[in-house]
């Protein structure tokens, strides 16, 4: 009967640390916000920076649903998440256009970047715009890394695309990961190819990588994130205080210093720029 | 090969700091899967024992579909849970997604099948006879049972192992139902999974060495009693 | 020996498998210290009965009676089921050490661990397995298992024993010793038990009841010294190890004797049955006395025939001699006598048998 004891006693065990699990969270429903986001929030470490302080001010715990753009937006579209911090206008505009937004505020921008081996094989370098770039990638069929994964770089990407009249798919030098952003960097790194990807991220991962920054600072590079608030009216379980307060806070001046100083003692410079209350088009100019 | 000898000494730092966010990455994970399997444990064996003692028609139907369910791809689960649990879900009045809970729930559901399956083995492989000599020996049915499972000790013991093994390492469903929230529902495998994409290398690493160091020391334990509890 | 009390008694037992009738027996009763040796072919229905009879089969249709009181419910038949113990043909022992194993029908009766330490000591005692107690069941030899079996059936201290086959998974030596054992273990504990088996050596030694089995029926029950020389019917002749059995029809009726048509050839034998009476004779072999062509006389037997040896079958110590004499007929000769007599194949010889050899069956 050796083993029944120890069998009672592994139960006791595992029942204790299954209520040590249960308890281990805020409990109340009302007291939880749902922030469905980007990869590059989370990954560049700057909700790691702001949501302690949203917490300890609010009293609301946050549980961040890092995703690509495209399924953070979606999640908001069905009502499973209370508020989005997300990075691709065109779907935003299509969310609100449907009736699924409250509050949509710019928070923030940073740049796209296209990145690449050092020995630049396509010669981008010169290249003055990045459809120009694009352009140069598609004729020397240089090995290009997409996303793949419809979030906002990947939406962003495909814009480039269009302008410069492109249609890469289905073309053996252009391949898509269908991962996010750190690890198509990587996948970039590892196969010498180049990739469109956020400053954020870029400059978090520089380390590992080497890969070269061979075209920035086009208008159309620009990376701007929004807030958006999913409508309670649509969704009637949304916690819609909470999500107002995590707006106002993001908007509030004391965030916006803390974003614009985010990065800068581990990178040397800030990795995004506050924009609240600015609008869209006078951004990067 | 830097990378890893890196991630080594990286994870005998995490671990010898005493870094409290990966002490509680660890221990979440370690609570999380054992109440899964121990959910999993408590409804697979039963539904195993009684499958493996009930004799009706479609018997080898559903033994079957158990035996399909031992290798339920955890996205799959990860998916289905998540469309249960969904506030406008099924299931969403129970406030669940995105919480430890919700892990412990897609996890069960994992394991399940796998200990079920197991369990049908174990018992079957009984002589036939042996439940009649038992209750010769003037056993009620519940004494029966614990006998039963006393003399398929070990196959079901490798169950457990197999159960915990299976959900402790599985990402997919974790991830989707709980979403990785720091301090909350971050858990061994998740963590490894965010710090790769992040970069962070050798974090990762780290975190992959201890979920290792885990597994190997609850196989180990279980694997004593299993070897131990045997006359010479 | 006590024969007043019935200890177990069976009414109209119907057990189906599949929807087929296996087993169909309007009655069997067991006394007190009586012990029942079930034989019959594979497949007879043998075990089925016995498993029944413990209350381990569900049944279709049938009572039981345990001292008089039915066995119904789900507490009565746990009660009945502590009141005996089963041993099965495979020792069915749990993986534990062979003491564990004596102790763990007490175990499950909740006994105190004085009274279980006392009763497993003497039952490892009394089937001489004392220096085997802290050895692991798996590890034993066949012998060494059925006695921990047996042991752990003894410990419950049943008022009733089942044994289904229990010898036969043991080579000859073995079992011939389990089988002196427990026929001493029998007569000291006058416990009453049912057995199978399908060798009616086992039954011999140490029942006081044979129970012939044939597809799922009880065809003959009685002591086995009757069950052997009388013979109920065909089946149970030939099972039991009657010889020759011959179909024959009745030309003669005296007082007490009668001559039967035996393919032309006229048998003697006791018995009562009307002229034209359709009959079969059972002779057993040993009852078969041979001789030379030229030496047949001086002797009282009533039957003489002249043979052909048609077939010489080794036996071990003996052999057995097939013979035609116009019918078969069966008989046994040691070794030296074939040795002597110098016997071969194709020689005629002269039989001999009495009239009260010959048990004579009515066909009906």
């Amino acid at each position: 009967m050796k083993t029944t004891r120890y069998l009672i006693a592994a139960a006791a065990l595992l029942c204790a640390l299954a209520t040590g699990a249960a308890a281990a969270g805020p409990e109340a429903q009302q007291k939880n916000i749902i922030l469905a986001t980007t990869t590059s929030t989370q990954d560049s470490g700057l909700l790691d920076a702001l949501l302690p302080v949203f917490e300890k001010q609010s009293g609301y715990f946050v549980k961040t649903i890092a995703v690509g753009s495209g399924q953070a937006i979606a999640m908001g579209a069905k009502g499973e998440a209370d508020v989005l911090l997300v990075h691709s206008p065109a779907d935003e505009k299509k969310f609100i256009d449907e009736g699924n937004g409250g509050r949509r505020l710019l928070i923030m921008h940073n740049d796209f970047i296209i990145v690449g081996p050092a020995t630049d094989p396509a010669g981008i370098k010169a290249a003055k715009s990045a459809p120009e770039a694009f352009k140069k990638i598609a004729g020397k069929k240089a090995l290009f890394l997409s996303r793949g994964d419809k979030s906002g770089t990947h939406s962003k990407e495909k814009k480039i695309w269009e302008t410069a009249a492109i249609d890469p798919e289905n073309q053996p030098w252009y391949q898509q990961t269908g991962l996010g952003m750190g690890q198509t960097l990587s996948v970039a790194a590892e196969k010498k190819g180049y990739t469109l990807a956020d400053r954020g991220t870029y400059l978090s991962l520089k380390k590992n990588l080497g890969l070269d920054v061979l075209c920035q600072g086009d208008k159309s590079l620009l990376n701007i994130y929004h807030v958006i608030e999913v409508s309670p009216q649509k969704w009637p379980k949304v916690n819609a205080a909470g999500a107002k307060a995590f707006t106002d806070f993001m908007v509030s001046a004391s965030t916006q210093k803390l974003i614009g100083a985010f990065g800068v003692e581990k990178f040397g410079a800030a990795l995004f720029t506050p924009d609240a209350g600015k609008s869209v088009e006078s951004l990067g100019k | 090969m830097d990378l890893i000898l890196e991630g080594l000494w990286q994870a005998i730092v995490l671990l010898c700091t005493l870094d409290p966010e990966t002490w509680r990455i660890t221990l979440l994970s370690l609570q999380v899967s054992g109440a899964a399997t121990l959910v999993s444990l408590f409804i697979g064996m039963s539904a195993g024992i009684c499958l493996a003692l009930a004799d009706f028609r479609g018997k080898n139907l559903v033994v079957s579909i158990i035996n399909t369910g031992m290798g339920l791809p955890p996205v799959v689960v990860g998916l289905f849970v998540t469309i249960f649990l969904w506030r406008n879900g099924p299931l969403g009045f129970l406030g669940m997604l995105y919480t430890p809970g919700a892990i412990i729930l897609a996890q069960a559901v994992i394991a399940t099948p796998i200990v079920a399956g197991i369990t049908v083995a174990a018992i079957q492989n009984l002589p036939r006879n042996l439940r009649l000599q038992i209750l010769a020996l003037g056993a009620t049915r519940f004494q029966m049972v614990l006998l039963l499972i006393r003399e398929a000790r070990l196959p079901l013991l490798a169950a457990v192992m197999a159960g915990f093994g299976g959900v402790i390492s599985e990402v997919g469903a974790s991830i989707m139902v709980g979403g990785n929230i720091k301090g909350y529902t971050r858990v061994l495998t998740t963590a490894t999974v965010m710090e790769t994409s992040k970069g962070n290398f050798d974090i990762a690493i780290a975190l992959g060495i201890i979920l290792l160091i885990l597994t190997f020391a609850v196989n180990y334990i279980l694997t004593h009693i299993q070897q131990h509890d045997r006359p010479r | 020996m006590n024969t007043e009390q019935t200890l177990l008694e069976v009414k109209n037992i119907d057990v189906r498998r599949g929807g087929v009738r296996v087993l169909e027996v309007p009655h069997f009763s067991l006394r007190q210290g009586e012990i029942v040796c079930l034989v019959g072919p594979n497949g007879s229905g043998k075990s089925t009965l016995l498993l029944t009879l413990c209350s381990l089969l569900e049944r279709h249709a049938g009572e039981l009676f345990f001292k008089g009181s039915k066995v119904v419910d789900q507490s009565s038949v746990l009660d009945f089921r502590r009141s005996t113990a089963t041993v099965f043909q495979e020792p069915l022992l749990f993986d534990t050490t062979v003491y564990d194993n004596v102790a763990s029908g007490l175990k499950i009766r909740g006994l105190p661990g004085r009274e279980i330490r006392q009763r497993v000591e003497q039952n490892l005692e009394r089937f001489s397995i004392k220096h085997l107690g802290q050895r692991a069941a798996r590890k034993l030899s066949g012998g060494e298992a059925q006695r921990t079996s047996l042991a752990r059936a003894f410990a419950t201290r049943p008022e009733i024993l089942f044994l289904d086959e229990p010898f036969s998974a043991l080579d000859p030596p073995t079992r011939e010793a389990l089988i002196d054992d427990l026929d001493t273990i029998f007569r000291e504990t006058k416990i009453a038990v049912v057995m199978s088996s399908h060798d009616q050596a086992e039954a011999l030694r140490l029942a006081d009841t044979m129970a012939v089995m044939q597809q799922g029926r009880l065809i003959q029950m009685g002591p086995p010294a009757d069950v052997i020389n009388f013979p109920a019917d065909e089946f149970v002749a030939s099972f039991v190890g009657m010889g020759t059995v011959l179909k024959g029809r009745v030309v003669q009726a005296r007082q007490g004797t009668v001559s039967v048509s035996v393919a032309d050839k006229l048998i003697e034998c006791v018995g009562n049955a009307a002229i034209g009476q359709s009959v079969i004779l059972c002779i057993r072999p040993e009852n078969v006395t041979l001789a030379l062509p030229a030496h047949h006389d001086g002797t009282s037997a009533r039957n003489h025939f002249t043979g052909i040896i048609t077939r010489l079958v080794p036996m071990g110590h003996f052999f057995k001699l097939n013979l035609d004499c116009g019918f078969f007929l069966s008989t046994h000769i040691t070794c030296q006598s074939l040795e002597a007599l110098d016997l071969q194949k194709g020689l005629p010889v002269s039989v001999s048998f009495k009239a009260t050899a010959v048990h004579m069956i009515a066909r009906t």
